[in-house]
């Protein structure tokens, strides 16, 4: 089974984990200040790599807390996780 | 095999969550540290501190004991959440030799007493179930669970308790 390193508990069995899509996606400040154009940019365009990707993935059935991951989507390997808040670890090259 | 789960004594369930003034107050009422490292239980008499998140614990005591009083008193002053679940789940306890096998069939974690020590305790699954997993012995287990889940956790250990022929 695929093991996952929660910040807070460990490595833990993926069954306890769930997706929650791309990390680092700010809310913008003024949202009625956009127009549709820029807001569907943010509500629905996503980088998509093939390659090591920032995501935020939850502890549901432990902790229970969002963290962020840096997941190469060709291997499906964890590079690294790292507490909501934290920048993206700067890993070039790595997991590939 | 199936008579290794009882029922837990009824006791009052509360989850505790707070910032480090709450927590430092609640404390105070309490009688004994929350436990601050990762899913690690601590007691005092018959009541016990779960950790459950790094801002979040399960306090279970004694049913009407007026703890939750004493808490809030305690905290008043400081945000916090202090929310009864007493009703939300159950309490069942699996001992014996066979209990971590038995949980194991079920459950994804190492239930080693190396990597899962007594004292350890976590949210985790069992089968489709989500549970509260403490270990209190060497071979006993607690487990809160849903109390609409109550049915099914039970009929599952029942069959992972039996030993093929
Ligand atoms: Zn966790």
């Amino acid at each position: 089974m695929l093991l996952i390193t929660c910040p807070h508990c460990g490595p833990r069995p993926e069954l306890e984990f769930t997706h929650g899509g791309e990390a680092h996606i700010a809310r913008p400040e003024n949202p009625a200040a956009m127009n549709a154009e820029d807001w569907t940019e943010y509500l629905y365009m996503r980088a998509n790599p093939k390659g090591l990707h920032a995501e935020r993935w939850r502890h549901l059935h432990g902790c229970a807390r969002f963290f962020n991951a840096l997941r190469d989507t060709t291997t499906d390997q964890f590079v690294a996780t790292y507490a909501t808040g934290q920048p993206r670890p700067d890993l070039k090259g790595a997991g590939q | 095999m199936v008579d290794l789960v009882t029922h837990a004594s009824p006791m009052a369930r509360h989850v505790l969550r707070g910032r480090p003034a709450a927590l430092e107050a609640a404390q105070g009422a309490l009688g004994f540290a929350l436990p601050r490292q990762a899913c690690r239980a601590a007691s005092k008499g018959d009541v016990h501190a779960l950790w459950l998140g790094p801002d979040e614990w399960l306090i279970l005591s004694g049913v009407s004991d007026g703890l939750a009083e004493r808490l809030e008193d305690a905290m008043g002053a400081h945000p916090h959440a202090l929310v009864e679940v007493s009703d939300r789940q159950i309490g069942l306890v699996i001992s014996g030799a066979e209990a971590e096998a038995v949980l194991s069939v079920g459950c994804p974690l190492d239930l080693g007493l190396d990597a899962f020590p007594v004292g350890m305790c976590t949210r985790t699954v069992l089968a489709k179930a989500e549970i509260g997993l403490w270990r209190t012995g060497p071979n006993t287990f607690h487990l809160e669970v849903w109390r609409s889940f109550e049915a099914y956790v039970r009929q599952f250990l029942a069959a992972a308790a039996v030993v093929p022929a």
